[in-house]
């Protein structure tokens, strides 16, 4: 999508140089979620479906003003509704848009074993290439977020793209346009990220609530898309927000470690054959081995 | 609203209650986030519900659905107690300082002066102001501040004289005038000066009390009350306070004392014409408030013209009825605007009826319809019920799924000769012989012909939608209407001339005002919109000019406001506050982004009614000498040396009146001041607002037992009309309200909504839920007096169990959207009921909107 506006910092699956990989981006593109002026009202995931092309989904009342249970591979955006009670006994409802969080170090990325299927652009944006994708599934025990989704009929994952083919185009995503009270700001992660603190802190000092602070988690190197939550020691009560994400070890091991020992078991196994000819030459066929070969059976 | 969307964004303090909108207005409730973010504006919501409007507040309160009078007298009582009140502006812009006659008595039993039992009605003469002068702070010698109910016997036995017309219905007997001369104390201390009334009547409004009514602990409430009073701490005069509400407000059997209560509280504290102030109602439909404008109610008339009635014998006897006269303290002035009726109403008859309205005939006056009783909304299902109303035309809503009780809408419908529905869709109206529990042996006999008219959606016309901020929008046609569907305007022209054809060619008892209605439209047929709106601006009839500029206006031209307007035939007007939308040109097709003052004024943008002012009685923004209260939002001030009033807004004032002749700012009013007081027939129930319960409630009346429910409230008496009552096993409050994901009984049509809500649900307490043996999205039936409703339970934690006057009480909440026709209906997902199926027939004496919120049901599992 639009890669010709966009240069590549990393790909999956890919040995070699990313190509553009040298060419310097201004700035990291960044979504900003201030949840303290959220009000669940929905019209992201509307501009998110219209956008994207998707329509209709029939969808079942469960106990809650929420859309389904979790994002959909057709369905990238959605208010996560959780009434929560605060350590004074009062009620509230917080409200989070969930999505792809654009992370610096994509757990996805680095899972994914098909080539160029997920790339990562300079500007931050963590993109899927459904041309390239083999459907494997491996991004999503590489995301902390649980945020891939698989496709059955075309057997091919998806998740928002952070409106790559709008943001590449200079326009914001769908969903920041679409929002009435103007909880979602999009901008370079600098910019963000002090509008996130200032906000915080008018939160921590002019209305009183201690604990706002802004979520972009280190363990996955922050993120493209960033919080302000009334309360950023427990995220998780946001619809499970997780406190420390980070990429799972397994992926890790399988993408570090694991990978120098299998290319180390490669390697031994190529000196093993080395070796091997070195001391007893080249296999010499019999004539009676080609014939068996040839599937003469022997016969004269 | 007395101010507007945007003005919102200059509060320092909301106070959110009777409405939801983070729900109901997202685009609107972006001004209160921007109040939060640039202002540091502190937000109190107070709800029956915990709302997603709530999940931004600072301070939520849950309150009993229909307690919201004790709520806010509570606040009115704090802010008196604890001096947090606006001195200057309410000895000066209120009628706090005017004596009140003696004779008017307090309700400590319930009752006003002047309750007559056997009617209902209140002889309201006693609620009136004496006539004197200034009392110089001296109470006479034999008054003591309780002796105002001592004398109210002898009112209170008066008995109201009415004229009696056919079917019974009384008009009643005309009221004597305010005095020209009230008599006032400007040191507030006079035993029957409003203020000292006012703080009677609320001293009864304690904390406890407070909490014995609304379920609001004690705590909560004073918190409550010291952060909105907090704006006024110390008499300072700076910061600012507004006040949004909706139909959680209006929709009840008290819903105008709710609001009076709220507009009292707004002058008591110095908040009304200011910029980030106001008393605002956030109007549910983008063109509610042209609706109202435009006489939506049977007994006003377009720009809130009092309908005429049997008693105005011609129309000398109407303007003299209509049309008011000053009343204030001698050394003051009072502009009075609305001793100008007659040139309002005589444009306006100009306008209907062109030439044959002339000076010699009463300008046509005999052809306008007298209103001899209550043609409101629920009366017209009443007599459709009882058989007088034998046929409906019903466009752009959904009679029966509107309610309240529709099942006797629906039963109505059966007796009916004719339903003619002009819709997008097919709606519960239009199918209501499809109706659940209607069986096909019972379709053979109902005999109604419908008529389903195709009409245009919004998209697919244009014209001008008013919104809350009293903005006339002009929008431009998005596509044509599909297929065969026509314009609503085409089809009630059409029908007109098809009616005026058979009186032309038939005669009839009284062809006259339908044979000489001007019809001046370009296309008779098919009117033009535009057309229309040039119409209601109104035009000159002969060539005018203004004696102070010499300014001409020629024979045929637009008028370009509503100060040309003449009583004598010369100028035709269809609606007098929209004069001024369409003068050169389309002034509502405005889109000018200016903003000069910052304070989202934005004079250029669109056009504002009353002549493109944005914040009303905004002369009130200024002390006593002209001077803005704050400094940093300055709206209008008087410029000495120009001896002219100016500023950002267009000033709400006569432009040229020095301060020093203390002209009141209140300009509509005949008292030129804010009404704490509202005497005579301003309101059917009471000059103070009193809590009362609604009509169906689950305690006794705490301020008052032998008063339970408002005096004047009548309930109906058909068959149909059914209530609950104390002690009767309904024991559970019900309220009724609207989610964001959906519009109305409409959008149950359209995918993209139904996919983000899909089904009818009730939002029931976790509490209530575990002793009913209920679980998340078990079915659940809802019982009242009258009809069920089922759906899916919401089991939530966001509305608590209360403590009502020592009773535990619950409260739930049920979303009106579904039906039984929409795509989840017809596929038969839903349950198929209408809510308001649950709701009572019961009416606001003053506005005539039904109670829909606080009745009595049944819980328990379907």
């Amino acid at each position: 999508m639009s890669q010709a506006t966009l240069s590549i910092r990393r790909i999956s699956g890919h040995a070699g140089a990313a190509p553009g990989e040298d060419v310097e981006r201004d700035y990291q593109v960044c979504k900003l979620i201030d949840t303290t002026t959220c009000i669940g009202c929905k019209a992201c995931e509307v501009a998110c479906l219209e956008w994207n092309g998707y329509s209709f989904t029939d969808t079942v009342f469960d106990n809650s003003y929420q859309t389904m249970p979790q994002t959909a591979w057709n369905y990238w955006n959605l208010i996560k509704f959780n009434e929560h009670e605060r350590d004074d006994g009062s009620i509230t409802l917080l409200m989070r848009k969930d999505q792809c969080m654009h992370c610096a170090d994509p757990g996805c990325l680095a899972a994914c074993p098909a080539d160029a299927a997920i790339v990562q652009y300079t500007n931050g944006i963590v993109d899927f290439q459904q041309q390239n994708c083999i459907g494997c599934g491996y991004c999503v025990s590489g995301c902390p977020f649980d945020i891939p989704k698989f496709n059955p009929t075309t057997k091919k994952m998806f998740k928002c793209t952070l409106c790559v083919d709008r943001v590449s185009e200079g326009l914001e995503p769908a969903c920041i346009k679409s929002c009435p009270t103007g909880c979602l700001h999009f901008g370079s992660k600098d910019d963000m990220k002090d509008l996130a603190e200032t906000r915080a802190k008018q939160l921590r000092e002019n209305f009183g609530i201690e604990k706002a602070g802004v979520y972009d988690p280190a363990g996955v190197g922050g993120t493209g898309v960033i919080y302000v939550l009334h309360d950023v020691t427990n995220p998780e009560a946001y619809g499970g927000l997780p406190k420390d994400p980070h990429i799972p070890w397994i992926v890790r091991f399988w993408k570090g470690p694991a990978k120098w020992i299998g290319n180390l078991a490669m390697l031994g196994g190529i000196l093993g054959v080395t070796l091997h000819y070195l001391r007893y030459g080249p296999k010499e066929v019999h004539e009676h081995d080609e014939d068996a070969k040839n599937g003469n059976g022997g016969q004269p | 609203m007395t101010n507007g969307w945007v003005d919102i964004k200059n509060t320092d303090m909301m106070l959110i209650m009777g409405g939801n909108p983070a729900e109901n207005h997202p685009c609107g409730f972006k001004w209160a986030i921007e109040a939060k973010r640039t202002r540091n504006a502190k937000m109190i919501v107070v709800d029956p519900r915990f709302t997603r409007t709530a999940a931004t507040s600072d301070l939520f309160c849950q309150i009993r659905a229909g307690a919201d009078i004790a709520f806010l007298g509570g606040v009115i009582r704090y802010a008196i107690e604890n001096n947090r009140i606006a001195h200057e502006y309410l000895a000066n812009y209120t009628n706090a300082a005017f004596i009140v006659k003696e004779g008017f008595k307090l309700p400590e039993d319930g009752l006003y002066s002047g309750f007559d039992s056997a009617t209902q009605t209140y002889d309201r003469s006693s609620w009136n102001y004496e006539e004197g002068n200034d009392t110089g702070g001296e109470a006479p010698a034999h008054e003591t501040a309780h002796t105002s109910a001592s004398t109210a016997a002898s009112t209170g036995a008066q008995k109201s004289a009415g004229t009696t017309l056919g079917q019974g219905a009384t008009v009643p007997a005309p009221l004597p005038p305010l005095p020209a001369k009230v008599a006032y104390d400007l040191t507030l201390q006079h035993p029957r000066c409003v203020f000292q009334l006012l703080k009677q009547q609320y001293s009864r409004y304690t904390p406890e009390m407070v909490e014995r009514i609304t379920g609001v602990p004690r705590d909560q409430f004073l918190k409550a009350a010291d952060t909105f009073t907090s704006i006024r701490k110390d008499g300072d005069m700076k910061k600012v306070a507004t006040i949004l509400y909706a139909v959680g407000w209006t929709q009840h059997s008290f819903g105008t004392q709710i609001i009076r209560t709220a507009a009292m509280l707004q002058l008591l504290l110095g908040n009304v014409g200011r910029a980030g102030g106001g008393v605002n109602a956030l109007r549910g439909h983008s063109n509610i408030q042209g609706a109202t404008d435009m006489g939506g109610v049977f007994d006003t008339l377009p720009g809130y013209l009092k309908v005429p009635n049997p008693t105005d014998v011609d129309l000398a006897a109407w303007l003299k009825r209509i049309t008011p006269t000053a009343s204030k303290p001698a050394p003051w002035d009072s502009f009075n605007y609305y001793s100008n009726t007659p040139k309002f109403a005589i444009s306006y008859l100009k306008t209907l009826f062109g030439d044959a309205a002339t000076k010699e005939n009463g300008f046509a006056f005999d052809y306008m319809p007298k209103v001899d009783r209550n043609y409101s909304w629920t009366q017209i299902w009443d007599n459709m019920y009882r058989g007088s109303v034998k046929g409906m035309l019903a466009f752009g809503m959904n009679g029966v799924a509107i309610g309240p009780d529709s099942q006797k809408n629906i039963d109505a419908l059966k007796k009916a000769d004719f339903l003619v529905v002009g819709e997008i869709y097919a709606d519960e109206t239009s199918e209501f012989w499809k109706s659940p529990g209607i069986t096909t042996e019972e379709m053979k006999t109902i005999k109604t012909t419908v008529y389903r008219l195709a009409c245009a959606g919004f998209a697919e016309k244009d014209g001008s939608m008013t919104n809350s901020a009293r903005w006339l929008q002009w929008k431009n046609v998005a596509v044509p209407p599909p297929g065969e569907c026509r314009l609503d305007q085409d089809i009630v022209a059409q029908i007109f001339l098809k009616v005026r054809d058979l009186y032309q060619k038939e005669g009839g008892k009284f062809p006259d005002p339908i044979l000489n209605l001007t019809w001046p439209y370009v296309n008779a047929q098919h009117p033009a919109l535009a057309d229309l709106a040039k119409e209601m601006n109104g035009k000159a009839l002969a060539d005018l000019t203004d004696p102070k500029t010499q300014v001409t206006i020629k024979k045929g031209q637009q008028l370009p406001g509503f100060a040309w307007l003449k009583d004598d035939g010369t100028t035709a007007c269809g609606i007098w506050i929209y004069a001024g939308c369409w003068t050169d040109g389309n002034n509502m097709s405005r889109r000018g982004t200016e903003d000069p003052s910052g304070q989202g004024i934005y004079q250029n943008w669109a056009w504002s009614w009353p002549a493109n002012r944005r914040v009303l009685y905004n002369r009130a923004s200024c002390d006593t000498a002209g001077k803005p209260w704050d400094a940093t939002r300055k709206q209008v001030w008087w410029n000495e040396s120009a001896q002219s009033w100016v500023g950002n807004d267009v000033p709400d004032f006569k432009p040229d009146s020095n301060p020093k002749d203390h002209m009141g700012p209140f300009i509509m009013n005949p008292e030129g001041i804010g009404r704490i007081f509202a005497p005579l027939a301003a309101f059917a129930d009471g000059p103070f607002p009193e809590f009362y319960e609604p009509i169906e409630s689950p305690v006794q009346n705490a301020l008052h037992p032998n008063q339970q429910n408002n005096p004047v409230v009548k309930k109906l008496k058909t068959a149909a009309d059914k209530y609950s009552t104390l002690g009767d096993g309904f024991n559970v409050i019900c309220t009724t309200y609207r989610l964001t994901e959906h519009y109305h009984y409409w959008t149950k049509n359209n995918e993209m909504n139904v996919q983000l809500i899909p089904e009818a649900f009730i939002e029931i307490p976790v509490e209530l839920a575990a002793d009913l043996g209920i679980k998340g999205n078990d079915k659940v039936k809802v019982t009242s007096a009258r009809s069920y409703y089922i759906a899916k339970a919401f089991v939530t934690k966001r509305i608590k169990p209360m403590t009502i006057d020592g009773k535990k009480v619950y409260q739930i909440g049920i979303p009106i959207h579904q039906g039984f026709r929409g795509i989840q209906e017809d596929e038969d997902k839903n349950a198929r009921t209408l809510l308001n199926r649950l709701t009572p027939t019961v009416v606001d004496p003053n506005a005539y909107t039904p109670e829909f919120k606080g009745f009595m049901v049944k819980v328990e599992k379907a």
